[in-house]
């Protein structure tokens, strides 16, 4: 009897929802900060970078007269400050492309995701919940590094403000598309590491970290300015350093965005 | 009679040209343990996903309390709690953690510190998944599975990797667990396992069904052949075996005499077999070392319905070779 009275109770709560997110989050944010290489790439990278080309390549604390022309938007800046601009790209793409799809490969690899499934919290939850850490331990490195240049060079401040952060936030936009496209689909953190790697390193490169803005050849330039990272880097530092607006530049990011993000909303792979 | 609270009828599943369950059928009462057993591959784990919602299916019909869950996934995480074999957690989660995020997931979920304490954790709230052992793992992962207060509770392969001691102490816990009400489906490849816990349950040999009852019952319906097995000390084998042998043509319940071990016969015959051979020694004075009935198991009822012997590993010793073949 007491059986049939059960079976006539309505299911409870139905659905999939999103209780328990706000745990979930903090949870997965404690758990993902005790992973140091998370902590040393995510938050300290682009500082430790800024202050070791800062004082270890001479003449980067000198303001440039003599190797820019007098009308160039970098006349009269210092080598490290026009560095920042590629070292803002460098950190958004190191979680993005490096940190996060090996996170989700990880998260596969050990049945994270399918064990997830098989609870009422929606899997996408752990990608949102990842999708915040990332994206706040990119703020907080870009402000440690920006904090820490400007006491140590003293920063000249972004001669147009807005579109600094304007290229900044599209430049986070399409290179977590890049990242979240491969963390869609690799399935063995070694891969991801390799696959993100290939992409990272020429993306670095197109951004300026060996060649940054007076020195960058034309031809680097040219290509870079299609790819997230470069897009990034040269908007931010037009938005720095320069009068114009970056056009083409927020126009690629976009596009890498839009095309990406549902690429990779449709290609993730639960299990 | 209340309806099952868990119902699969005539599942069918295929990733492409391969069939991984042909036709699997089987219902299971509130409050059972009702054991899913078969050799690695035979299907076990795709039909236990399937009637999780996890997978989709090509054919027949899942559900859990009334619930289908092939339609309506969703409707069921609340009451059917899932241990998946080979889904682990972070390394760096702690027990506790983890068990506390799980609670948060469900409406009505169960103490999280009443589990640990249920499951011998409680010394282990503090450590992280990597560290734990093998056993300690897999009590972790039940008590995520019951963490939800659920009804149903799906059990794939928990003691495997496990030495004898974990493993009798989770089939304790398993029991347990049926005693505070929860239904439990047990998906195991071990025949022992399934013995000793199941209440009721299916064999299933290539994606299909080929017994179902309790396990004495399994036994039981085989047929009424006995084996009676007399080991001999060295020096009176040769007597022994010729004592042995004459007797299948002299006695009505023994049917045949076969050379087991070295020093070992084995005498079949009707359930009175016994009877027949121990008068026969005693006639001519022939003091065994040792006589012992056959006990019959599940591994005989295998081998009675696939007539194949029961090799759990086959199908991942096959793999492994071809593995190796390509290397």
């Amino acid at each position: 009897m007491t059986a049939i009275t059960a079976d006539a109770v309505p299911p409870r709560a139905t659905g999939r929802g999103w209780r328990g997110f706000g745990l979930l989050l903090r949870t997965e944010a404690a758990v993902w900060l005790r992973d140091a290489t998370s902590v040393f790439f995510g938050i300290l990278f682009p500082t430790v970078l800024l202050l070791g080309v800062g004082f270890g390549i001479p003449g980067m604390r000198e303001p440039m007269t003599d190797d820019v022309p007098p009308d160039s938007a970098w006349y009269g800046v210092t080598p490290i400050a026009t560095y920042l601009p590629t070292v803002l790209a460098m950190a958004i793409g190191t979680l993005a492309v490096l940190s996060l799809p090996v996170t989700f490969a990880t998260f596969r690899d050990k049945g994270v995701l399918r064990r997830l499934s098989t609870t009422p919290m929606r899997p996408q939850a752990i990608v949102v919940a990842h999708l915040f850490i990332n994206i706040a331990t990119t703020l907080v490195g870009v402000a440690v590094a920006l904090t820490v240049a400007q006491l140590a060079f003293g920063i000249v401040r972004p001669a147009q403000l807005g579109v600094v952060v304007g290229a900044f936030v599209l430049g986070m936009l399409s290179l977590f598309s890049v990242g979240m496209l491969l963390a869609a689909l690799v399935n063995k953190p070694s891969t991801a590491n390799a696959v993100g790697s290939l992409v990272y390193f020429p993306m670095l490169f197109l951004a300026g970290l060996w060649t940054p803005g007076p020195i960058m050849p034309d031809a680097v330039r040219e290509i870079g300015q299609f790819t997230p990272m470069g897009a990034a880097a040269q908007a931010m530092d037009t938005g720095w350093f320069g009068d114009g607006f970056p056009l083409l530049q927020y126009v690629v990011m976009a596009v890498w965005a839009a095309v990406l993000l549902p690429l990779a909303s449709r290609l993730f792979r639960w299990s | 009679m209340a309806a099952p609270i868990v119902e699969v009828r005539n599942l069918r599943k295929t990733y492409g040209p391969k069939v991984a369950v042909d036709d699997v059928s089987f219902a299971v009462e509130r409050g059972e343990i009702f054991g899913i057993l078969g050799p690695n591959g035979a299907g076990k784990t795709t039909t236990v996903e399937t009637l999780a919602g996890l997978r989709g299916a090509d054919g027949g019909a899942v559900r859990v309390r009334g619930i289908d869950t092939q339609r309506d996934p969703a409707a069921v995480r609340d009451i059917l709690g899932v241990q998946l074999q080979e889904a682990t957690l972070h390394d760096k989660i702690t027990v506790g953690e983890a068990l506390r995020l799980f609670a948060g997931f469900y409406a009505h979920p169960a103490d999280p510190d009443e589990l640990l304490a249920m499951l011998d954790l409680a010394e282990h709230a503090d450590k992280q998944f990597a560290k734990l052992s093998g056993g300690q793992k897999q009590r972790l992962s039940i008590a995520l599975a019951l963490v939800g207060n659920p009804e149903v509770a799906i059990l794939d392969e928990l003691t495997t990797g496990l030495d004898p001691q974990a493993r009798r102490a989770t089939w304790d816990l398993v029991e347990r667990v049926r005693d505070t009400g929860v239904t439990i489906l047990l998906v195991t490849h071990f025949m022992d396992e399934a013995e000793r816990l199941c209440d009721r349950l299916a064999i299933i040999d290539g994606g299909k069904v080929v017994a179902e009852g309790t396990p004495q019952g399994l036994v039981d319906g085989l047929d009424d052949d006995r084996t009676v097995v007399v080991r001999f000390a060295p020096d009176d084998v040769a007597r022994g075996r010729e004592l042995l042998a004459g007797l299948a043509d002299r006695h009505p319940d023994v049917t045949r005499t076969e050379a087991a071990a070295t020093t070992e016969v084995a005498v079949t015959g009707t359930r009175r077999v016994l009877f027949a051979v121990v008068p026969a020694l005693a006639e001519a004075d022939l003091v065994p070392d040792d006589v012992r009935t056959v006990t019959r198991s599940l591994e005989d009822v295998f081998l009675a319905v696939t007539g194949r012997t029961y090799q759990p590993e086959a199908q991942l010793a096959a793999a492994a070779t071809r593995e190796g073949d390509r290397s």
